[in-house]
């Protein structure tokens, strides 16, 4: 059942990775698409697809991917439901850095922001772990959300400050904000790969750890689990994952929090399976916020980020109407 | 309130010593924050602290008591009445969901907000103060109905309603998104700063709504905060109590989103006074329960400082005051978890 699931999953990911290579501004039929696919003719067409299209797409895919593994390792490792991978301070962080990078070194192209915005996800996570991690014991999840808060809120209270006093660095700042998929090329996707890949692999693994940790902390440990390796682990697959979707694509909110909701009415709270169809459904939800952003305002686009949420939280509020939601 | 002290103390000698603590830190706050106000009223270069106390008496020339009455005055008074109303608004809404982390704007109220006054600013085009206020106010408590008719199904859960504030926050703060980047860049920048929260300029047809609005709200907050103490314990036992549990609930609930709302809608979604006056509320007072009193006049003190710091700090140009309450906030708290959390307590 849960395989058929998974097998519907794909299917429906690579129908939007077609779309997402299909549509926009030029749409391409079918026939042509297929043809020029496998043997470019090197025109206009050939050019769209292979330098535009599918470079986006595979980001598209790789930024989904990564959001959606973060949502699903974050909730069950702070096991609460509202636990968004942002609240480690990575989207702060990398935030913070892009608007470094404007006002030192007046960066304004999006491969440099990328290095930067993995610098800066990668401090902020490293501040938190540490504060959440003061004193005896591991950090446990519940300190590591408020740890979160108040190094986020000391980030983004610099962030406004620079924004305010500086109108060159807000005008660059607010395309980077919204969050979109549109003027990455092919070398986005193959600066952040490595970081998803290794991301994704320490979060599939960690699937047998979250269910033992999801029994509750001491059963866990009978079990045979070391919490604390769990949590570190966690931590540097969400810094990773999360870390890199934000450099790429800028902060898209929503798509971490909402997948492992969506994806838990069908396979139940077994977190191997959680990881696995987050990690393939939050990318053809991502894909397909991004192919509707190109249909519905042409000529022009809208964001991904934009839509995603504009599509994702209704879906999202129905879900949970439609279903008891567990306590907390 | 006092049912859960003389509950949670055997003896009657201890739970008057913690209700005269309160007293005790809620006069002195009070007097922290006038003091500030008055400081905030003599910065400058135009007049001196001394020029102010003389003028308030009654004693000043024109000029002073021009800058004072006109310019200095409502906005020190805006930044105390905000205070007040965020911090209770947050003590409310923290004791209600028994989570340290609760604010009003979880149910949307910010969201909502911000996405009204933003609207107005680089859709309609206007940047008249009660015309802001009022689109904002508008929207926010829209936003907040949206969320509570949305969860509502036999009932409100709290969990389906939190989860349903953040899909419609979700949504509300992409769109704030998109009209940045679709708008003048000027006009834009001029919404951020009001998204960031910023007291500049204001004037007293800023400040009346929001006096209006606290005189009533504030007397029904601290009334209806008395039964938060028995429901802190639980619902059962607040029933047990004697106490309609849901509709206490909601109408604290209606009180706390009204609060927020309208100090959103006057000085903008100013970040984390809701959070942490609350928070250092009950460290001071060392109560059990929600204080709404120290939560207020904490609220107070901390909005009127940073809006102190905002305008004697030298920067190039005027802060606005949310970047100061969340810069300050966030480092306070980081060093008040690591304190707790090195020494043991959790």
């Amino acid at each position: 059942m849960r395989w058929t699931g998974l097998a519907v999953s794909c299917a429906v990911l690579a129908v939007a990775a077609v779309l997402s290579i299909a549509i926009g501004a030029q749409t391409i039929p079918l026939g042509e698409l297929w043809r020029e696919l496998w043997h470019p003719a090197g025109g206009e067409t050939a050019a769209i697809i292979h330098d535009l299209r599918i470079p986006r797409t595979l980001l598209g895919v790789c930024v989904g991917a990564a959001l959606g593994l973060a949502g699903a390792l974050m909730q069950a490792l702070t096991r609460n439901p509202l636990a968004d991978p942002g609240l480690l301070g990575v989207n702060s962080g990398a935030s913070l850095a892009v608007v470094c990078s404007i006002l030192f070194f007046g960066v304004t192209d999006v491969r440099t922001w990328v290095w930067f915005s993995l610098v800066g996800a990668a401090l902020a996570t490293v501040a938190v772990y540490a504060l959440g991690a003061t004193g005896r014991g591991a950090a446990n999840p519940a300190r590591l959300v408020l740890a979160g808060t108040a190094v986020s809120a000391a980030l983004i209270a610099v962030i406004n400050g620079v924004l305010t006093l500086d109108s060159g660095v807000f005008d660059q700042w607010r395309f980077w904000d919204v969050g979109a998929l549109a003027g990455r090329d092919a070398d986005v996707v193959r600066q952040i790969a490595p970081f998803v890949a290794v991301g994704a692999v320490l979060a599939l693994t960690l699937g047998r750890g979250l269910n033992a940790v999801a029994l509750g902390e001491q059963t866990g440990q009978g079990l045979g689990v070391s919490l604390a390796r769990v949590r570190l682990t966690g931590a540097t697959a969400i810094m990773l994952l999360c870390g890199a979707a934000t450099a790429a694509a800028g902060p898209i909110g929503f798509i971490g929090l909402m997948a492992p909701h969506a994806v838990r009415a069908f396979t139940g709270p077994d977190h191997r399976w959680v990881l696995v169809y987050s990690a393939v459904l939050a990318p053809a939800l991502l894909l397909t916020a991004d192919v509707v952003g190109r249909v519905v305002v042409r000529p022009g686009e809208l964001e991904s980020g934009i839509v995603t949420a504009f599509i994702g939280a209704p879906v999202f509020i129905y879900l949970l109407r439609r279903r008891k939601v567990a306590r907390t | 309130m006092s049912a859960h002290r003389t509950l949670s103390t055997p003896s009657r000698r201890i739970s008057l010593r913690v209700h005269l603590r309160s007293a005790a830190v809620v006069a002195v706050l009070l007097a922290a924050a006038l003091a500030v106000g008055l400081a905030a009223m003599g910065t400058g270069s135009a007049i001196s602290v001394g020029d102010v106390v003389g003028t308030l008496l009654g004693q000043g020339d024109a000029t002073s008591e021009m800058v004072v009455y006109e310019l200095r005055a409502p906005r020190v008074l805006l930044a105390l009445l905000v205070g007040a109303a965020l911090g209770v608004g947050g003590a409310v809404v923290q004791s209600l969901t028994r989570n340290p982390l609760g604010s009003p704007d979880v149910i949307g109220v910010n969201a909502g907000a911000a996405a009204g006054a933003v609207l107005m600013i680089l859709v309609v085009g206007t940047t008249d103060a009660p015309t802001l206020a009022a689109g904002a106010l508008a929207c926010g408590l829209a936003a907040a109905l949206g969320v509570y008719a949305l969860s509502f199904r036999r009932g409100v859960q709290g969990t389906r309603l939190v989860l349903v504030g953040i899909g419609v926050t979700a949504m509300l703060h992409s769109l704030i998104a998109y009209l940045l980047t679709r708008a003048d860049l000027y006009e834009s920048q001029g919404a951020k700063v009001w998204l960031i929260g910023s007291l500049a300029g204001t004037g007293w047809e800023r400040v009346w709504p929001v006096a209006a609005a606290m005189l009533v709200l504030l007397p029904a907050a601290v009334a209806l905060s008395r039964s938060l103490g028995p429901m802190e314990m639980g619902d059962d036992t607040a029933a047990a109590l004697g106490l309609r549990v849901e509709r206490r609930r909601l109408a604290l609930l209606v009180v706390a989103v009204l609060l927020s709302g309208v100090a959103v809608s006057a000085a903008g979604p100013i970040t984390f006074v809701a959070l942490a006056a609350p928070q250092l509320a009950r460290r001071l007072t060392r109560a059990p329960g929600a204080g709404v009193a120290a939560g207020a006049v904490t609220g107070a003190l901390l909005l009127g400082a940073a809006d102190l710091l905002a305008q004697r700090l030298p920067t190039p140009g005027q802060l606005p005051v949310g970047v100061l309450t969340g810069g300050l906030g966030g480092l306070y708290l980081a060093w008040l978890l690591h304190r707790e959390w090195r020494s043991g307590r959790s």
